[in-house]
């Protein structure tokens, strides 16, 4: 009985990996999608990260929380898309809920993360590469709006392909709703920490990826507003290897600190305990 | 619609709104008196595909930020085609501001395949610059009024749309990406592009439908008759809106876009 419950587990993480194009021989070996190195699936322990490089595997948005929170408390998981009218979508939309047990892009809510009560968010790269759809819009707004309310930091963890093609200009539109959402959490005097995964990309980045207070990332992580293909077809020169890495971005100027997965929660929890109110 | 003659194909007003049919300084001279350009962003660069100054609006003064296609072949290669750089944003960001602290309305002319993809760009941060003129913009309590005279894609677009209200000139298309690139991303096939127009909801109807735009600007070959029109509007529009509390303003601009 033991054996085919370990097959099982395994079988169900080689589809997943499948998904992102990673190249796996099969469920013991893979390969990190960054540095290229082979490895055991156990090597990567418990926070899946590439023993040679540190990049961090894309997690989906439950393990994150399993991975990063003392408690969570989830908010808004009754929020989805009901009207997929456009060619192919509902499908698509109802395999990523089942693969990612989440109704949309976004996981939202109330957490403790070493002591520190947040908001938070986590987008999931497993759910139609977290694409911007405008339930997940919705849920990131909300989120903004209860920290709000509340006088909760929101933390979130940002991961996107960008738009949500499917839904035309709604999608487009969700980056200005959340916008408004962040201006106002902004204005309470709150703090907003985003954390940048791997991959954080077009409208994600052109919005609310970029206006946090303090803006970690995950080592290695791809972050870019244009697609490296789009950027190399318009300007006809190969892109550089770590174009849109972290690393570059931190040297750039738009990253605030590169933070392993080993040490991110205590990290968060002490930005977090750094801007509560002292009491006089 | 029985406001115009006929009614055009949507692939049919993706081409037109690419023809250049209104040019930016004709805009700006058809529309303000008293135009005085304003260069730079004072961080690392002046974008010359968006030209930004202040102007009168039937004599009151105004912010004006126009994205510019260029004319001819050298002057649409140096401005990309109507392709913002991020200190072309930055630059309507420091107008934007400058306009907030005189309490100048801004009325922003977009017409952009979206924001330029480059490797500049992207060093330099071209996500960050367009998160931070929809983030600012949300919090200015002058009126804002952007209008749509040719193409409007994307995040590159939406930069300078983030307005109390959003109007289109009738031949004009806004969306989430070019029909191209939309039919390559979904169908994997760029040269199904007229399809894609078909389903994307492109349209001044379409978006005034979905009330994403609260305004389309009937053109003709007459462009005197166009500006007049376009002058008239926009100084019913922001008086309207000059009568609102700066709290009230901006609480209906963020409401505006909550609804979606």
């Amino acid at each position: 009985m033991n054996i085919f419950d370990q097959h099982k587990h395994q079988t169900a993480k080689i589809k997943r990996q499948d998904n992102v194009n990673e190249r796996i021989p099969d469920g013991l070996f893979l390969a990190c999608p960054y540095c290229g190195a082979q490895m055991y699936n156990k090597q990567l322990g418990r926070y899946r990260v590439c023993s040679k490089c540190g990049y961090g595997f894309r997690l989906q948005a439950r393990e994150r929380v399993t991975l990063f929170t003392d408690t969570f408390t989830e908010m808004d998981a009754d929020i989805v898309q009901t009207n997929p009218d456009f060619p192919g979508y509902a499908d698509k939309l109802s395999r990523a809920q089942e693969q990612t047990d989440l109704g949309e892009s976004v996981l939202t809510g109330e957490a403790v993360i070493k002591g520190q009560k947040v908001a938070l968010g986590v987008m999931d790269p497993y759910f139609m590469m977290a694409s911007l759809g405008s339930k997940t819009g919705e849920k990131i707004t909300r989120l903004f709006e209860y920290a709000t309310e509340n006088q909760l930091p929101v933390v979130l963890f940002t991961a996107s392909g960008g738009a949500r093609m499917q839904e035309g200009i709604n999608s487009l539109m969700q980056m200005a709703k959340i916008s408004a959402a962040v201006a106002q959490h902004q204005e309470a005097g709150l703090l907003y920490l985003v954390v940048l995964t791997d991959p954080t990309t077009g409208g994600v980045t052109a919005s609310f990826a970029m206006q946090g207070d303090v803006t970690l990332a995950e080592p290695h992580a791809l972050v870019g507003f244009a697609g490296a293909r789009v950027i190399e077809s318009t300007i006809h020169e190969k892109l550089p290897k770590d174009f849109q890495r972290a690393e570059t971005l931190l040297k750039n100027g738009f990253v605030d600190k590169i933070v392993p997965r080993e040490t991110l929660a205590d990290t968060i929890g002490q930005l977090v305990a750094l801007h509560q109110s002292t009491e006089v | 619609m029985a406001l115009f003659k006929r009614e055009l194909s949507p692939a049919r007003i993706v081409k037109k709104s690419r023809e250049d049919r209104f040019a930016a300084r004709e805009i700006i001279d058809g529309v303000f008196t008293d135009f005085i350009e304003l260069h730079g962003d004072r961080l690392s660069g002046d974008d010359n595909s968006i030209i930004g100054g202040i102007a009168r609006l039937n004599g009151q003064p105004v912010t004006v930020i126009v994205i510019d296609r260029g004319t001819d072949i050298q002057d649409k290669i140096s401005k990309r085609n109507g392709s913002p750089e991020p200190y072309g944003y930055r630059k309507a960001q420091r107008l934007m501001a400058q306009a907030n602290k005189f309490n100048r309305p801004i009325i922003t002319f977009i017409n952009t395949p979206g924001a330029f993809p480059g490797k500049t760009a992207e060093a330099q941060g071209q996500g960050e610059a367009i998160a931070q003129s929809i983030l600012k913009s949300m919090k200015l309590t002058v009126p804002m009024i952007a209008i749509i005279y040719g193409e409007a894609g994307s995040g590159g677009a939406l930069a300078l749309a983030t307005s109390d209200q959003v109007w289109m000139f009738q031949n004009a298309t806004y969306s989430i990406l070019s029909p191209e690139g939309f039919a390559s991303i979904l169908w994997k096939d760029s040269k199904r592009a007229d399809e894609a127009a078909d389903v994307m909801g492109l349209t001044p109807k379409d978006l005034m439908e979905k009330q994403i735009i609260e305004y389309i600007i009937p053109e003709g070959r007459n462009h005197p008759r166009v500006f007049n029109l376009i002058r008239k509007r926009l100084d019913d529009e922001i008086t309207s809106l000059q009568t609102l509390a700066p709290n009230e303003l901006l609480a209906k601009r963020r409401a505006r876009f909550r609804a979606f």
